[in-house]
């Protein structure tokens, strides 16, 4: 059943320096401040997503994770940032949050705690599979970007980072995916990717129309629905 | 094939009625296509009973529909009906216009609804919940106030922080079931194979997609977005939203409890419970203090989402019997109670339930039916929610769960005397010496929305049909009388 327990030494070894640069482009997205920046680390994140995809698929090959890589660079890496550019305002994209939660050096020891939990829980997980191979890698690294993503959301107050917040929970899901269920049928994939472009293009008009009302994207600002006496 | 035939009318009404340039149009055409899938829907439910499995099946292995699924799919057909009639008195009421988009996205919405009980393949599942959210979100917003974008952000990152959580757990599963040598991944290969599965990736997989859909099913502490979407959108999405959208995504996760039970090991059933009732506490304690009307009917939903939760914890034929009605009654009964509460809305132009007294004396109709929808939704006989609440109180007392059934009875008691509480004040209330009383009457269509929808509620309260009988307990025992 274990389909990477083939890959050569330098490919795992590959792999899991993707898997590296997967975490630190997650912890990019939970420290930088500019909007810009944010969306960079998320294509960065997206493209090591798709590297990974490569590598597991490489030996033996696998046409169906080649696939599922070259749907990431599309859908991810190349089309999502332009629509999400041609939806949102430029002026927001050089915006840079002032006022966050957590200032960044607590952020990134927020971000690395999540990290060493991250290896914790999903450790009896990989134990569970006979030959863990790349699973070692790709479970604990998918699901800290899983838990970074949920963190970057609370404690942002921008739309657009939010979203990214969003986007990379999901990115960290299908890194623990592509080892995890790596003969997922290719309707399922694509409609995965249907949706990612979906849930942008959504949020993209939902951000344009706070825009437009408020005067601004930051959504942190959104406070009067709450059951204390407000009038 | 029928199933065929039944998601494509949705995307049929979503495409014709954003074509023409008339409002009416597409609210005919809404209506029209509502009816037909209710018409179909019902056509499906009676296979389901007569045919010798109890199941559909359309494309093996993809599209297939057991008694449980016929039965939420009723339920979305039923309300549809009511949201697209009521939609026509909205939009001559709303004024920020553009039926269109919202006919377009409420058809969509429809249609994704329709297609989550219908699909077997888990994680196409969860693609169809994402889709529901997506569809959903810009009719939430569709009001363009302040608060309605407010409501409609918190709505979507929320529910899709939940759903990134989840998509996780779905993936998790597929794990297990690779290592077990499941070939069918279906609801039904699952279960089958659910003993060889990993019972640590059952675990994680089973967390992970309680705690990702909880959150779309406004389980506490998840649950903050769900009063301020329910409250803010257009009163038949309210409907939709708070009736069905939440009992379709509970749904998924009563999927999982035949799987979960062949590793009794995890105490999913004890999950259920504990989740269950701190919703079903913290709803009614928040039901005392809310100002807003139709925040009142959306805490309601998180108080019965959490009763329905734990009569699943329960376990046992005749709690999931009970609770297969409470998801009946509670679909039903909501959507009225947001169909009167809009009718309040369209009369006053505030939500604020302190600014509202005397609904009795304006309209007699509308007087009328908050009444019946409060006493109705708080579970007070002689309405199906009290038939539903008092067979699960039994079902727990037999099973020997004092302290389940205990808290059961204490908080439905305290969200009963809060919910009257604001009702009645608004009902009966006295206005302000000076304060003029000015009739009012609603549309035609809206009037024949309540008396619609109220028919069911106080009919089931009494009587309910043999095949309804038939198809509840079929679906209960879809999921299993052990525990």
């Amino acid at each position: 059943m274990q389909a990477f327990q083939n890959m050569t030494p330098l490919l795992a070894n590959l792999n899991a320096l993707a898997g590296s640069l997967f975490i630190i482009a997650t912890f990019g997205i939970v420290a930088t401040r500019q909007v810009r920046a944010c969306l960079k680390f998320f294509i960065l994140q997206s493209a090591l997503l798709a590297a990974s995809a490569f590598l597991l698929g490489s030996n033996p090959l696998s046409m169906h994770l080649i696939a599922v890589g070259i749907i990431n660079l599309v859908a991810k890496v190349w089309f999502l940032p332009w629509l999400l550019r041609r939806q949102v305002e430029e002026e927001v994209y050089t915006r840079r949050e002032i006022t966050q939660v957590f200032s960044i050096p607590a952020s990134l020891i927020i971000a690395l705690l999540l990290t060493v939990a991250a290896y914790f829980f999903s450790l009896p997980w990989v134990k569970t599979a006979a030959d863990a191979g790349a699973l070692s890698i790709n479970v604990p690294v998918g699901l800290a970007g899983l838990l970074l993503g949920g963190f970057t959301l609370s404690t942002r107050r921008e739309a657009v980072p939010q979203l990214l917040g969003i986007l990379a929970m999901e990115n960290g899901a299908f890194f623990a995916g592509i080892a995890i269920a790596p003969d997922l049928p290719m309707i399922a994939e694509l409609a995965l990717a249907f949706d990612i472009l979906l849930l942008t293009f959504v949020v993209g008009v939902l951000t344009r129309a706070v825009h437009e009302r408020i005067g601004s994207t930051a959504v942190g600002k959104l406070t009067n629905l709450r059951e204390e006496v407000q009038q | 094939m029928i199933l065929f035939v039944l998601i494509s009318i949705p995307l049929a009404a979503a495409a014709l009625s954003s074509s023409s340039s008339q409002a009416r149009f597409g609210s005919m055409i809404s209506v029209i296509g509502a009816v037909a899938a209710l018409a179909l829907s019902g056509w499906v439910a009676v296979d389901v009973i007569t045919s010798s499995k109890h199941v559909l099946v359309a494309i093996p292995g993809w599209i297939a529909i057991d008694a449980l699924g016929a039965l939420i799919l009723l339920l979305i057909a039923v309300v549809n009906v009511t949201a697209t009639l009521f939609s026509v008195g909205y939009m001559d009421f709303t004024t920020t216009g553009d039926s269109h988009r919202y006919y377009l996205n409420f058809n969509l919405f429809v249609f994704s609804m329709f297609i989550v009980p219908l699909l077997q393949e888990p994680n196409i599942v969860w693609i169809a919940v994402e889709l529901t959210t997506l569809f959903s979100v810009l009719l939430v917003g569709f009001e363009n106030t302040r608060e309605a974008l407010e409501a409609a952000w918190k709505y979507v990152v929320l529910t899709l922080m939940g759903a990134a959580i989840a998509l996780l757990g779905f993936l998790v599963l597929y794990w297990a079931a690779r290592q077990a040598g499941i070939t069918h991944y279906t609801w039904a290969g699952l279960e089958a194979g659910a003993p060889q599965m990993s019972p640590v990736l059952l675990k994680a997989a089973f967390t992970l997609i309680l705690v990702g859909f909880g959150a779309k099913v406004g389980l506490v502490p998840l649950h903050t977005w769900l009063p301020d979407a329910h409250s803010q959108a257009p009163t038949p999405v309210c409907a939709l939203l708070s009736g069905i959208e939440t009992t379709a995504v509970l749904y998924v996760i009563l999927r999982l409890l035949p799987v979960m039970s062949a590793a009794p090991a995890i105490h999913a059933n004890t999950w259920l419970l504990i989740f269950g009732l701190i919703s079903v506490g913290t709803a009614a304690f928040l039901l005392l203090r809310v100002r807003d009307y139709k925040r009142l009917f959306a805490f309601s939903t998180v108080e019965h989402m959490g009763i329905i939760l734990a009569a699943f914890g329960l376990g046992g034929t005749a709690a999931h019997t009970a609770a297969m009605l409470q998801i009946v009654g509670h679909t039903l009964t909501k959507s009225f109670c947001f169909y009167t509460a809009g009718s309040v809305l369209q009369m006053t132009g505030t939500r604020n339930i302190a600014s509202v007294r005397s609904v009795i004396r304006r309209s007699p109709l509308i007087g009328v039916a908050l009444l019946l929808g409060g006493l109705a939704i708080a579970g007070a006989p002689p309405f199906v929610l009290f038939l539903s609440e008092f067979s699960i109180l039994r079902a727990g007392l037999n099973q020997g769960e004092y302290l389940t059934t205990g808290l059961l009875v204490f908080f439905i008691a305290i969200a009963f005397f809060a919910i009257m509480n604001h009702i009645g004040r608004m009902v009966f209330g006295s206005t302000e010496v000076g304060d003029p009383i000015r009739p009012y009457v609603l549309p035609v269509s809206s009037r024949m929305t309540l008396i619609l929808a109220v028919v069911p509620v106080i009919v089931l309260g009494v009587y309910i049909p043999g095949p309804l009988q038939q198809l509840i307990t079929l679906a209960a025992a879809v999921l299993g009388g052990r525990g």
